[in-house]
């Protein structure tokens, strides 16, 4: 079982009195337990369980405006009175920087809501094996499937914030998750591709089958690939890949990169950056979702934002110390984004491909193409030629390169969106990018 | 040497008895215990940003057999802990039944001293040079828009207890320094990073103005990609610079080459072995064995003493990496591979200081054959598809050749290519093989470890380069 609030509660108050007596003027710390729990299964035998439970501490002292941090997973009372000291030392020592503060008062979150982030249920290994049997079944129907890896994990974890202003609060959640991941084989060409299930709830998991038939279908389209000339074309980017543009423009808009001076996007506060059809909100609040919380690292509330109005850049995702430096308060991003997502387009998913009579369709990228000092975006990538609206052959090794500049502006949406993780977004279509393949 | 046993109501003896019942009827297994101190200072935007010092105990309780791994680890160590975990062991594994293998080699060979980088250079002094390499870069051009630089020192003791009570030990230090610049001039605003580090004590790394150098480097990277225009788009010959461009060769080859995609047969070389991979020229090695390097290691995380491992000689493919699960299974030897980035995690066959070895030509030679081509002279990260073989860099300084000569310097390029056959690819191996200056880290399955690069200069004679200009 994960340890319940008393404990930690107990652990926070320890350390806050403790550095409060050493000499610091402020401290936060934060306590946290997570256990969890995996089976991998592979080529339908069991291959390997994992039970993890770690608890740890990380505590931030302030004497004025002088900060330094310590963390550890040794909670025993010896451990933490030395480190305690030693993180007071360090303060002393660290230069100050007037930009050191705990969050404003009236900015911490004081009621919490219930968005049902927890579920109690407990699913042994035996139960996840028979689940992950079923979706091993499943994906090896097809003959062309050589090898299949899938795993189930369930994970609970619960924490407590605490400051020396008074702010004490934490909450459990939990997560549920399988994935199978599918090996195809054909005239010597081998292809992986997977498929997965996560949620906070276990009655919400899709069903195993599933899983298996999709990871299977998605391996064997891919087998013998060609490649493409290098060419300009329009590119629709699958859901698993569209998302990675929002995740570039939360990174480019946080304070810090803001701050610091080291984004392309600096400047651009209510300025159009997007199309004028494009809105794009960051909600802490939904349900259930998987970037759902009640508050921010530092413990400041939590609202929605909606981060791009019909193209126009309205807010930056701000913390304590970056808003600072930038006359802004913070809106409780002191993490990032938490549910991220393209308000969903107009026009259904076959229509979007046939907005061209060829298109290539991008299933995947692989690198670390984006440079968000110059929004330079270039990638290795694999799909599908899309022609007249039909999949007709895969592709790969190639790359696809542009600009988010040009890429932001040139975005049309399928009306597709839905919630599988915590950033999210619709099928999209991008004209304008180069593909360099032959 | 830490002491796990002595603030706990488990003893040293209970440990000995609970891994011995808990692995009697296993192939393999041990109980992995882990003291890791770790400290990162940074400067940044003219101030310290942060200064971090963390301290981490626990252990992992592993077994082992046929091909199921049962694992179990917590950050508690106590009798009542370990019981569980030995429970939760026995239940993933009762129906199967194994035999215990108590063979493991032992070394007296040292790889890097028993120091603790941390506690050697006082927090004073580090704070004092990171305020003189702001002060250094700042200094050098008005176009100097952000300095970040850090310390990152960690010291790490391990013990591994093995069923009938064998007991094998490594204390591993390791630091980096990192300097990053952006520069900012009519408009236009590039970055450029360097680093060093290993496994010794910082002055080591600083004295005699070293850091000079690394600030100078960032710099210069930085200046050159200012300059730099648009990469050309589609296939032409690479040349490869040496030192870290060969995390190419760790990403596209090395990778392929790990004992578990091969015993899976997930990876492309895995019906390869005794074959031709690769040209006469081309010999790689995967070494744990260099004094004080970023990758070395004195025994793995399962306490298999490190060795130099030939992975390809001559071009024709030799070994795989193995930890001591994939080795059984595929009736072969351990190689020292098997790593872990903490008790946290289980035990997989990484790489360690990887190395193309030297060949006869020159660098100039290579460039001079080419017509029109791109010279790679640093890379940001890599990927790598173990299963259908293709990987991607992405150049963080790279120029392009037009008739033998270098030209202007090209920015965004991204490389993209296939493992198995770029290996046959490869036309010339240079003279100049260099080590990295010791910066890389690998990730694999969600774990991070430290590894080293080498090459000399090479010549591909055909690749992918991923720009924006047909």
């Amino acid at each position: 079982m994960v340890k319940d609030q008393e404990y930690l509660k107990k652990k926070a108050t320890y350390c806050i009195n403790l550095s409060k007596k050493l000499g610091a003027t402020d401290v936060t710390v934060v306590i946290m337990n997570s256990i969890s729990e995996t089976v991998n299964f592979r080529n339908k035998k069991l291959d390997e369980s994992e039970r993890s439970d770690s608890l740890a501490a990380s505590l931030t002292t302030y004497i004025g405006k002088k900060k330094s941090s310590i963390s550890s997973s040794n909670l025993s009372e010896d451990n933490l009175n030395q480190l305690i000291e030693r993180c007071i030392d360090t303060t002393k020592i660290t230069p100050e920087d007037e930009l050191n503060s705990l969050p404003d008062k009236d900015l911490l979150a004081k009621d919490i809501k219930d968005l049902n982030l927890y579920d109690d249920k407990h699913i042994g290994n035996d139960k996840k094996i028979d689940y992950l049997k079923e979706v091993e079944e499943s994906a090896f129907v097809n003959k062309k499937i050589i090898n299949t890896e899938t795993d189930f994990s369930e994970t609970k974890s619960n924490f407590i914030l605490a400051s020396s202003d008074g702010f004490l609060n934490g909450y459990k959640t939990s997560s549920f998750s399988a994935s199978c991941v599918a090996v195809s084989k054909s005239n010597g060409n081998m292809e992986r591709d997977y498929e997965f299930t996560t949620k906070r709830h276990l009655e919400d998991l899709k069903k195993p089958e599933e899983i298996g038939i999709i990871a299977a279908k998605k391996a064997i389209q891919k087998l013998n690939p060609k490649k493409i000339d290098s060419e300009k074309i329009s590119i629709v980017f699958d859901k698993r890949v569209s998302k990675g543009i929002l995740r570039s423009l939360a990174s480019s808009i946080s304070a810090s990169s803001i701050a610091r001076g080291t984004s392309f996007l600096k400047d651009k506060i209510n300025e159009e950056i997007f199309s004028s059809s494009i809105n794009i909100y960051d909600n802490p609040d939904i349900v259930k979702g998987m970037g759902s919380r009640y508050f921010d690292s530092e413990g400041v509330k939590t609202e929605q934002l909606k981060l791009i109005d019909q193209g126009v850049l309205k807010h930056y995702l701000v913390d304590t110390y970056y808003g600072k430096k930038l006359n802004l308060k913070s809106n409780g991003r002191s993490n990032g984004s938490s549910n991220l997502y393209f308000e969903k387009g107009s026009i259904s998913y076959k229509d979007l491909l046939k907005l061209n009579s060829k298109i290539l369709y991008i299933t995947e990228t692989i690198g670390h193409g984006s440079n968000l000092v110059t929004g330079d975006y270039s990638v290795g990538a694999n799909g599908f030629i899309v022609e007249k609206g039909e999949f007709a052959y895969p592709v790969s090794e190639i790359t696809i390169a542009g600009n988010f500049k040009d890429i932001f502006k040139n975005i049309t949406l399928a009306d597709d969106l839905d919630f599988t993780y915590a950033t999210n977004a619709p099928t999209m279509l991008i004209e304008g990018m180069v593909v360099a393949g032959k | 040497m830490s002491n796990f046993f002595n603030k706990s109501d488990l003893s040293r003896k209970d440990a000995e008895n609970i891994v011995s019942e808990t692995l009697h009827k296993c192939d393999d297994g041990e109980l992995y215990l882990e003291n890791s101190k770790s400290e990162s200072i940074v400067l940044d935007d003219n101030k310290i940003k942060g200064s971090n010092y963390s301290s981490d105990l626990g252990y992992g309780l592993r077994a082992v057999t046929g091909e199921v791994v049962a694992y179990s680890h917590s950050n508690e160590i106590s009798k009542k802990s370990l019981k569980r975990s030995s429970e939760n062991l026995q239940s993933t594994l009762k129906s199967k039944k194994g035999t215990y293998n108590h063979i493991i080699s032992k070394t007296n060979e040292k790889f890097y001293n028993d120091i603790n980088p941390i506690e050697e250079k006082s927090l004073n002094s580090k704070l004092e040079i990171l305020k003189e390499v702001n002060n250094y870069i700042r200094n050098k051009d008005s176009i100097v828009q952000q300095v970040t630089a850090s310390f990152a020192g960690e010291h790490t003791s391990i013990e591994i207890i093995r069923s009938g009570g064998e007991i094998l030990t490594d204390v591993r230090p390791l630091i980096r320094f990192n300097v990053s610049v952006m520069l900012e001039k009519n408009g236009k605003k590039e970055t450029g990073v360097y680093g060093i580090g290993g496994r010794q004590s910082y002055d080591e790394y600083l004295k005699n103005d070293n850091w000079k150098k690394v600030c100078d480097e960032a710099f210069r990277i930085a200046s050159v990609n200012l300059e730099s225009k648009p990469a050309p788009a589609g296939e032409m010959k690479v040349v490869l610079g040496p030192g870290w461009p060969a995390i190419l060769i760790h990403e596209a080859i090395g990778h392929g080459l790990e004992g578990d995609f091969n015993r899976k047969k997930t990876s492309a070389f895995h019906d390869l072995m005794g074959q031709r991979v690769a040209s006469d020229d081309v010999t790689i090695v995967d070494d744990g064995t260099l004094h004080n390097k970023r990758g070395s290691l004195t025994i793995d995380d399962e306490g298999t003493p490190s060795e130099k491992t030939v992975l390809i000689e001559n071009g024709i493919l030799k070994n795989f990496m193995q930890d001591r699960l994939n080795a059984r299974l595929m009736n072969t030897r351990s190689t020292g591979n098997g790593r872990r980035e903490s008790y946290q995690h289980v035990v997989l066959p990484r790489m360690r200081n990887t190395m193309m070895l030297s060949g006869k030509y020159t660098q100039e030679e290579m460039i001079k054959s080419v017509d029109k081509g791109i010279f790679a002279v640093s890379f940001g990260g890599g990927q790598v598809d173990i299963t259908s073989g293709k990987f991607v860099f992405n150049c963080t300084e790279a120029y392009e050749i037009i008739n033998g000569k270098i030209g202007s310097s090209i920015k965004g390029a991204t490389l993209i290519g296939d493992g198995p056959s770029i290996l046959k690819e490869v036309s010339l191996v240079g003279n100049d093989m260099m080590l990295d200056p010791g910066i890389g880290t690998c990730g694999k399955a969600g774990q991070g470890v430290p590894v080293g690069v080498a090459q000399p200069s090479i010549l591909i004679n055909k690749m992918t380069v991923g720009g924006t200009q047909l």
